[in-house]
């Protein structure tokens, strides 16, 4: 499927048709087929690369193919199922009585409060090895390298104070006008720091599909107006779970030896305290004050994000109770 | 006459800290600059922040809450 992906976009996207007719019957039986679209390897590395057309493209590959009309209805499809396997399977909390924005942003706090998956944070302070800290690095860089922008899809679908505050937090996560601020590259200034490949997507390759498909379900919600609530409930989520983890974070890299590479965690510490503020309260409050009737895709997109988190988690840490990598080539990372 | 805009606002986020926008300067007691990475910046009022005067979220896990009234407000 992914070969196929790969083999048609090389091509110009004014050409081969027999390609894409190729791909999309491909797409179908890798649909038909699968035990399980969220953590199938082939499907979510195809929707990945999918999405970086939207992104950054993809290296030797036509930015035409972008709005390609078929290769959209491949995407559409396969995402169709995923978000369908996402809403069977991610608990929708009961709204909150009142949608106005305390009660919203309490809603958050506590689906985020009520969260019990096993964190990978504790094991990172206390017990991870130096390969194991450089795997954990490495699963976070598909989404670290390019941390923020599934999200700054939502702000032109957004209006007055949701705005002001997704705007608010993204001009803090693009380092307020500093590029060396960038968390991105914050991110990659620690990569760099352990040696490791800095480049975004460098990875990919490597990394299970769970990893994909929790950065392609930010995309999801990104690029669809449909799913703004959804996106708007995912950044909230995500911020609230953010700054305790990252002080943990940063204390696994100071028991390794690495305490001069830990701006980064540091300034999510700090950073993530504010978010978690303005993204419940201003953010997705404000949003479920002018559109009331996403209060549900709100808390869908918050749990989703915390789903696909824990899942995350309990994939890597269920490989390394086993002595395992949990990336998937096998490649546990010379330390 | 239009209504003055204050140039800073600080909002009491309920069970949280305090949200500080706006045109302000943090100092030290001693009245230098405390060092800040951000515009709006969240100070600590459960008192558990590792970071203080920041807020480092530390107000979950401590249970910190405040008072009904001031989520009314």
């Amino acid at each position: 499927m992914s070969t196929e992906l790969l083999t048609a976009l090389v091509a110009s996207p004014d050409s081969s048709p027999e390609q894409l007719y190729r791909l999309h019957e491909a797409a179908l039986e890798a649909l038909r087929s699968t035990p399980d679209v969220v953590r199938d390897d082939d499907l979510q590395l195809t929707l990945f690369c999918l999405n970086a057309l939207h992104y950054d493209g993809l290296d030797g590959v036509d930015d035409a193919w972008e709005w390609h009309t078929e290769l959209g209805a491949v995407k559409a499809r396969i995402e169709q199922d995923f978000e369908s396997a996402l809403r069977d399977r991610v608990p929708v909390p009961d709204r909150p009585a009142r949608l106005t924005a305390q009660p919203v942003a309490a809603a958050l706090f506590d689906l985020a409060a009520s969260d019990t998956s096993p964190g990978l944070s504790r094991y990172i302070s206390s017990k991870a090895t130096e390969a194991q800290l450089r795997e954990f690095l490495i699963q976070r860089s598909v989404y670290q390298l390019r941390e923020a922008d599934p999200h700054t899809f939502a702000i032109p679908r957004l209006n007055g104070r949701a705005k002001a505050a997704l705007v608010e937090i993204q001009g803090d996560e693009y380092g307020g006008g500093r590029p060396e601020r960038m968390h991105s590259e914050l991110f990659a200034a620690t990569m760099r720091g352990l040696g490791l490949d800095d480049r975004y997507g460098g990875y990919v390759p490597q990394v299970p599909a769970i990893t994909l498909a929790s950065v392609n379900v930010m995309s999801l919600f990104g690029l669809h107006r449909r799913l703004r609530g959804a996106i708007v409930g995912h950044l909230a989520a995500f911020e609230i779970t953010s700054s305790v983890p990252n002080r943990f974070y940063g204390n696994g890299l100071r028991r390794l030896g690495h305490g001069e590479l830990t701006e980064y965690f540091d300034e999510h510490v700090e950073a993530d305290a504010v978010h978690e503020q303005i993204a419940a309260r201003d953010l997705a409050g404000g949003l479920v004050e002018a559109e009331p009737d996403l209060i549900d895709d709100v808390l869908f997109g918050a749990s989703a994000g915390l789903a696909m988190d824990g899942w995350v988690t309990e994939h890597v840490l269920a490989a390394w109770v086993e002595g395992r990598s949990s990336l998937t080539a096998a490649t546990m990372v010379a330390a | 006459m239009a209504a003055q805009r204050p140039a800073a606002v600080i909002t009491a986020c309920p069970d949280g800290p305090l949200l500080v926008r706006g045109d302000f300067d943090l100092v030290s007691a001693s009245g230098e600059p405390v060092p800040r990475q951000r515009r709006t910046v969240a100070l600590c009022r459960c008192g558990f922040s590792a970071i203080k005067p920041y807020c480092d979220g530390s107000h979950k896990a401590a249970g910190f809450r405040t008072q009904e009234s001031e989520e009314q407000a």
